[in-house]
């Protein structure tokens, strides 16, 4: 009963303070403060497509203030303080500035920017976009955090030398409508080329750390974090030429689908920035991403060690044998899970994909699909790396890779050994 | 469309008051859980804490017991709400480094669902498995005066002057330190040495870590594994002892 009294004093409290800062709001703010507080709004929307917050915020950190330490295979970057602080952060930046960053890939002082920074899809974003974001980075409290300066080798520690890589992998240009193409599938392309920035993941990348173009969203190993993010346009990797527009979105925007559960960083990019987007928004990018995945082609399958026809054959009885013990009670003994509680292994394609890094490191570390608004508590799934051996590993994952009509490679310890050495966080 | 900034803190105002008042943690909405489908034999999966958060079970024993493989996984059952509640979220912010698979299990969990899982290993009483430490008399008798008593000349409080004289803990963050085993709790003792773990500032625990030395370490935690433990030992009520230091993941001292 206390309880409750002290709830509804702290309820009264906080609804009367809000009021009376609304009413002490009202008498001071000038015209034009509606359409600036809407232009806020909606450039926090954008900011959340953007998932600006998933790199400029450190764990546990203060959101936007930086700090971040993204590790690259030239050595680690740290994020930047986007809050309005004078000082540390992009406080005494005009909204040409911001736009410049977004757009040309350049800082306040003209430095280029290390192409961490996705300016390479931000370029697509409009003006408009831009000057809302801005909007909204300025309405955010200043946080005082001092960059910290970026731990590159050289050369990659030269600035100046991001002009060659510019010269070869930076097209600088506004999304512009393909007018053959339906209003919404142009909308999905905009969000999905630009602020979405899907294939700073989902593409391979070259030595200099370059999506090299054409290859755009057709799947790659993510250096360093290695997961393997799956080919968007390749029809048989995720399938997307498949799915229901609604399973896409289901997933996209709860963490879960019928055809599977988001993990590894995804999970983090569905909990910050996608379960926000709006349904119209989500059905776009959909749209587009369904009309990709018809077009295109296989990606290359990796090198490994192959197991013989024998290790296979011995691999898949010691498999079944691991799956009814340790996994068909969810994952069921048909391997078609149950609808959003626990993925399907039959027809998914994060099985049976041919890099097979990820149901590997699925098995050795478990995990949790994101809490989101439409799956607040999901249900997990345990870590084997104790439970499981090496050799047991690769048995289960080869056994869920071709059973139930999946016909995947088979997978050699050799890969579990590598999988085990990746840190999970 | 998103909620404007203003509405955001009035909600942010409402949740904040509701977990200072302590009250009781609804689940969130019911409503969005994932229906069970019924395509199997085995029929529905039960729509429990207990089943979402199976995948603990794995290392932290059915109930929460605890167990003791090529590393040891700490008992969970029967600590304090909020004492488990902040170690979830230490780890999804990262505060707590020292297992970085932890981190990565409830990376992407939100603060609601995470109280919940607490909530129910909170309420969970299995019995507390056999943790006697090999110890001399010497060694057990230095833990007893350190855990009891404490070191005044140094500035180490007694154990028992937060934990309480029964070392059960005291509500709401503060756990029972008995029935562990004692190289867990000597790992604890590093880890906070080392900053590997860290508690909301002020981090009593570190300053009181960074204090003891090896020997002081090995000692307690040989003491404290070697005293009985039962599961109907409930923390003391919040407000029974008055701490000697400030500490940010007990509040309401």
């Amino acid at each position: 009963m206390n309880r409750m009294l002290v709830a509804i004093v702290l309820v009264a409290l906080v609804v009367g303070g809000y009021f009376f800062y609304r009413y002490e709001a009202k008498t001071v703010v000038p015209e034009g403060a509606v359409a600036e507080q809407s232009q806020v709004v909606r450039g926090e929307y954008l900011a959340r497509i953007g998932d600006c917050y998933a790199c400029h915020t450190a764990r546990g950190g203060q959101p936007y203030a930086g700090g971040l330490e993204m590790e690259t295979p030239f050595g680690p970057l740290y994020t930047t303080n986007i809050t309005p602080d004078p000082d540390t952060g992009i406080g005494t930046w005009s909204a040409d500035d911001f736009w410049r960053a977004l757009h040309e890939g350049k800082s306040k002082n003209g430095a280029f920017l290390y192409p961490a920074m996705p300016y390479t899809n931000y370029t697509k974003v409009t003006r408009a976009d831009s000057d809302a974001m801005y909007a909204y980075f300025r309405s955010l409290k200043p946080v005082r955090q001092t960059n910290r300066p970026h731990g590159l080798s050289f050369p990659y520690s030269q600035r100046e030398l991001l002009l060659g890589w510019r010269t070869l992998y930076f097209k600088e240009g506004e999304y512009k409508d393909d007018p053959a193409q339906s209003k919404e599938w142009n909308r999905g392309a905009y969000l999905v080329e630009g602020l979405g920035h899907c294939n700073a993941c989902h593409s391979a990348r070259n030595m200099l750390g370059a999506v090299k173009p054409g290859d755009e969203m057709s799947g790659g190993l993510i250096p360093v974090q290695n997961w393997y993010a799956p080919s968007l346009t390749s029809s048989k990797e995720t399938g997307l030429g498949q799915w229901d527009v609604k399973e896409i979105v289901d997933l996209l925007r709860t963490g879960v689908s019928a055809r599977g559960a988001v993990y590894g960083p995804m999970s983090a990019v569905v909990q910050h920035s996608l379960q926000d987007t709006t349904l119209s928004d989500l059905n776009a990018m959909a749209v587009y991403l369904k009309s990709r995945a018809q077009s295109g082609g296989e990606p290359a399958a990796p090198t490994q060690v192959a197991p013989t026809t024998e290790q296979a054959a011995a691999m898949m009885t010691t498999g079944a044998k691991l799956y009814e013990k340790h996994c068909a009670d969810c994952h069921q003994p048909d391997g078609k899970g149950v609808a959003r509680v626990y993925p399907p292994l039959a027809n998914n394609q994060s099985i049976t994909m041919s890099f097979p890094i990820n149901p590997i490191r699925i098995v050795l570390n478990g995990g949790f699909p994101p809490s989101t608004d439409g799956n607040p508590r999901p249900y997990g799934m345990p870590p084997f790396f104790q439970e499981l051996n090496d050799d047991e590993v690769a048995a289960v994952v080869t056994y869920i890779r071709r059973s139930w009509g999946n016909a995947a490679l088979p997978v050699s310890p050799a890969e579990v050994v590598k999988a085990r050495g990746v840190p999970t966080d | 469309m998103r909620i404007p900034g203003q509405l955001a803190l009035l909600v942010a105002f409402v949740s904040a008051g509701s977990v200072f008042a302590q009250a009781p943690q609804s689940p969130p909405a019911a409503s969005s859980a994932p229906a069970p489908a019924a395509a199997d034999a085995k029929g529905t999966v039960p729509n429990t804490t207990e089943q979402r958060v199976l995948a603990c079970a794995i290392c932290h024993g059915k109930n929460g017991e605890g167990a003791r493989k090529s590393e040891y996984y700490p008992r969970l059952a029967g600590k304090p709400v909020e004492y488990l509640y902040n170690q979830l979220i230490g780890f999804r912010e990262k505060r707590r480094s020292s297992s970085p698979i932890m981190t990565y299990m409830v990376g992407a969990l939100s603060d609601n669902y995470l109280h919940e899982i607490a909530t129910y290993y909170a309420g969970l009483k299995p019995p507390y498995p056999d943790t006697t430490a090999r110890a001399d008399a010497a060694t057990l008798a230095r833990g007893q005066e350190l855990a009891m008593r404490g070191d005044k000349a140094r500035d180490i409080p007694a154990c028992a002057s937060c934990h309480g004289t029964g070392l059960t803990g005291l509500l709401p963050a503060i756990p029972g330190i008995l029935g562990l085993y004692p190289d867990y709790i000597g790992a604890q003792l590093g880890a906070w040495k080392d900053g590997k773990r860290n508690s909301v500032a002020p981090d009593c625990m570190a300053r009181i870590a960074s204090r003891l030395n090896g020997e002081d370490v090995s000692a307690v935690a040989a003491w404290l594994a070697t005293q009985p433990a039962s599961p109907d030992r409930a923390p003391l009520a919040v407000g029974a002892l008055k701490l000697p230091m400030e500490c940010g993941g007990a509040p309401g001292k």
